[in-house]
């Protein structure tokens, strides 16, 4: 895969998610315990054997500087190739018009890599895929663009907002539609596409000529009857955060040791920011189950359904259902949390009762005091 | 070489024979501890945060596993332009090839390494001990009293001591007399094996012993002695926390129990003394609806459907429904099975223990039951 760039897109309009997002861009939102959106992309890619990886940000990318430093994490920190943060290229003067302004505004890393292909990917898209199957079909079929589709239980999964990709014969891709409603035919697009990079520079070049600016209605859908796109199909686990009610029911569906075993282990590792935190200590009453537990926390209180990140510490009577819990929080004794979210740092004072709703669980903001 | 004030030496040579299985294919110092650790950590992990980023590490015994551990330092941010840490293993020269034969006789081999940072003091460590210690005190205290060497000491049950170097103060922690191991004693205060020297004056005890014939080249039974006949001016640093020497089977699980005291002489949760490890990249720990899990360690990667009491789980441990665990350590990427129990026992690397097997006595006057790396226990 050296003669592969990872392209992760970031300039297009991510999903918003709410509190999660206020101080924060989508792809360093945390998820699983101890990562953060963007680790598994990144990670795909590095298991695939990329070795030359761009992040176009847009807005909000502090956190992304924060979160990737020289991606040394992901072991992208060479002298050649390695991890290249490429800041938005609207200033404030001129307006925001779609991804392929960003794309357009560094032609320039284009033209200097020497990779032949190239794979532009999103964030929001969990999975842990081998690309190195993706690139092959795409060389296989001869195709010019390859997009990555997962087909979905229309009835179990919101599918709105996501584009629907309709397959002809031989997997072509005869047409992509954003989807409203319902609908019987599922296999939702997963934001990632591998093109060749000349004719990617080629297509971006012309679209901006010509003010298109979207890289999935100006470079895929437009060209549909003019190029070869095909399809691949991913067959692994997929979580999409693009709402808060899926950010919540994709990490309880982490409690599935079968999805915990697929999503961190097959086909590689998922690699992130290391904090150094000691082992999870339980103490004497502690009582555990069905959770996810990263380092550094202390428990000795309950903790059920429930999601913790590092450093959490647990007091003694409290108990923690239903809830995800981020990095460095504190739940002091006899408080009682269900349903609810709470983003890094919060502290929830003794005895105190949170409750939100299954359906639409309750987020408490970073650095809050209850 | 810009010029460095204080360069640690570790000896991380220890073959560790009293560890029996655990140190069958790794040196001493590469042993894991306290459930995501190796017991190299703690001494890299003080050095680093005591600002000490000049690390020679001396290896002899099984080095393979422990020199690819360290690579080039970056797990405890001692990849240096300047400094940071090398391993420094025993090597030939034209004139012949040596065995590092003693301790001091490795810093004796590596003498061009210090002098190329032109150091004013040397730190000599072990990577065999568990403590936290701040370094940089240790060495202020050595200017301030302007010794020629610091010893750090602790005190210890007397009936211990034949075990360590004991040594007699005078009522300004000036040391007065030294014994190695000695059978009778009347001294308790013992050496932690942590000293610092000044480098020219080490340097010409390190020359001088060299031409002795009768030496056995070791920092307890020859250096110290030659100075303390000289006249020099030997300190006793006082520490006061909790250090353990784990090298037998009997004190590596003793430590991993004191980790899980109620009252804890030694917390790994110390924001502000971290030790640093090489990270596995595992996943937070899955714990199933049918575990139960007490007054233990877990580490990232486990997966448990079973109840754990009073113990340490290393990463990658998975543990069957129905399995008891307690008052025992289960080193990386074990498999225990469903209805084992296992009692006071340590399992070692990747070994699998099959379903309904039983290890260990929970009787607390039988030994401590070993099994080793990669085994595969049945019922």
């Amino acid at each position: 895969m050296n003669n592969v760039l990872g392209i992760i897109n970031l300039s297009i309009n991510q999903p918003l998610l709410h509190e999660l997002t206020y101080h924060r861009t989508t792809a360093t939102v945390p998820f699983g315990g101890r990562y953060r959106l963007i680790d598994f992309v990144l990670s795909n890619m590095v298991n695939s054997g990329i070795n030359n990886a761009a992040v176009l940000t847009h807005n909000n990318f502090r956190s992304i500087l924060d979160h990737l430093g020289s991606g040394k994490e992901w072991d992208l920190d060479r002298k050649q190739r390695g991890l290249f943060i490429l800041p938005p290229t609207n200033t404030s003067s001129t307006s925001f018009n779609g991804d392929l302004q960003n794309f357009h505004g560094h032609l320039e890393y284009f033209a200097r890599s020497s990779e032949e292909y190239v794979i532009i990917s999103c964030s929001h898209m969990i999975c842990n895929i081998d690309y190195n199957e993706v690139v092959k079909a795409h060389i296989h079929k001869n195709a010019d663009i390859t997009i990555v589709y997962k087909e979905l239980d229309a009835t179990q999964e919101d599918l709105s907002n996501l584009h629907i990709v309709e397959l002809g014969e031989d997997n072509r891709v005869i047409g992509m539609t954003e989807q409203q409603q319902r609908h019987d035919n599922n296999k939702v697009y997963m934001r990632m596409i591998v093109i060749k990079k000349d004719l990617l520079v080629d297509l971006v070049k012309k679209s901006v000529s010509q003010n298109y600016y979207d890289l999935v209605r100006h470079v895929i859908i437009r060209h549909l009857h003019t190029l070869n796109v095909y399809a691949y199909e991913y067959k692994g686990h997929l979580a999409i955060i693009n709402s808060i009610h899926n950010y919540y029911k994709s990490s309880m569906e982490l409690l599935k040791p079968q999805v915990w075993k697929a999503l961190f282990f097959q086909p590689g590792l998922i690699y992130t920011k290391v904090k150094d935190e000691p082992p999870v200590e339980y103490t004497e009453g502690a009582t555990v189950t069905n959770s996810l537990i990263a380092n550094g926390c202390i428990i000795e209180g309950t903790v059920e359904n429930s999601i913790l990140f590092r450093g959490v510490l647990v007091g003694r009577g409290a108990v923690i259902k239903n809830s995800i819990v981020m990095q460095k929080c504190v739940i002091e004794s006899d408080s009682i949390l269900n349903h609810v979210i709470l983003d890094k740092d919060v502290h929830v004072t003794s005895g105190q009762q949170l409750e939100g709703k299954l359906s639409a669980p309750t987020v408490f903001t970073k650095n809050s005091r209850v | 070489m810009p010029k460095i004030e204080c360069v640690a030496m570790l000896l991380a040579g220890g073959e560790g024979k009293r560890l029996s299985h655990l140190t069958k294919k790794i040196a001493k110092p590469a042993v894991p501890f306290g459930g995501k650790y190796r017991i190299i950590d703690f001494t890299l992990s003080n050095c680093c945060n005591s600002g000490i980023h000049t690390v020679g590490i001396l290896t002899q015994y099984q080095p393979m596993v422990l020199n690819s551990y360290i690579g080039i330092g970056s797990s405890w941010d001692l990849d240096r332009k300047n400094g940071g840490v090398t391993v420094l293993p025993p090597y030939v020269e034209q004139t012949g090839g040596r065995w590092y034969k003693g301790t001091s006789h490795a810093i004796y081999q590596n003498m061009a390494y210090l002098d190329q940072y032109d150091a004013e003091y040397v730190l000599v460590i072990s990577g065999d001990h568990i403590y936290k210690m701040n370094y940089a005190e240790m060495l202020n205290q050595h200017k301030k009293m302007n010794a020629d060497v610091s010893i750090a000491v602790i005190e210890i049950p007397i009936e211990e001591s034949y075990r360590f170097g004991m040594m007699k103060v005078d009522e300004n922690d000036w040391i007065v007399e030294f014994q190695e191991k000695p059978k009778v004693t009347t001294s308790n205060t013992a050496s932690m094996g942590v000293y610092i020297f000044n480098w020219r004056k080490l340097k010409a005890y390190l020359i001088a012993d060299e031409e002795k014939k009768e030496t056995n080249s070791d920092f307890g039974q020859d250096i110290i002695p030659a100075m303390l006949a000289n006249h020099e001016q030997l300190y006793a640093y006082r520490y006061k926390g909790y250090w353990k020497d784990v090298g037998t089977i009997d004190s590596l699980w003793e430590a991993h129990m004191d980790l899980l005291a109620t009252d804890k002489p030694f917390r790994l949760h110390d924001p502000k003394w971290r030790i640093f490890t090489k990270n596995p990249n595992q996943p937070p720990q899955y714990i199933g609806s049918t575990a139960r899990i007490n007054r233990s360690l877990v580490n990232e990667g486990c997966m448990v459907f079973g109840e754990i009491d009073h113990s340490v789980l290393f990463y990658g441990v998975d543990v069957g429904e129905g399995s008891v665990i307690k008052d025992s350590i289960i080193m990386p990427q074990s498999k225990i099975g469903k209805n084992v129990t296992i009692h006071r026992a340590i399992i070692g690397w990747n070994t699998v223990i099959e379903d309904n097997a039983r290890i260990g006595n929970p009787d607390e006057s039988t030994e401590i039951t070993l099994v080793g790396d990669n085994q595969t226990i049945t019922e």
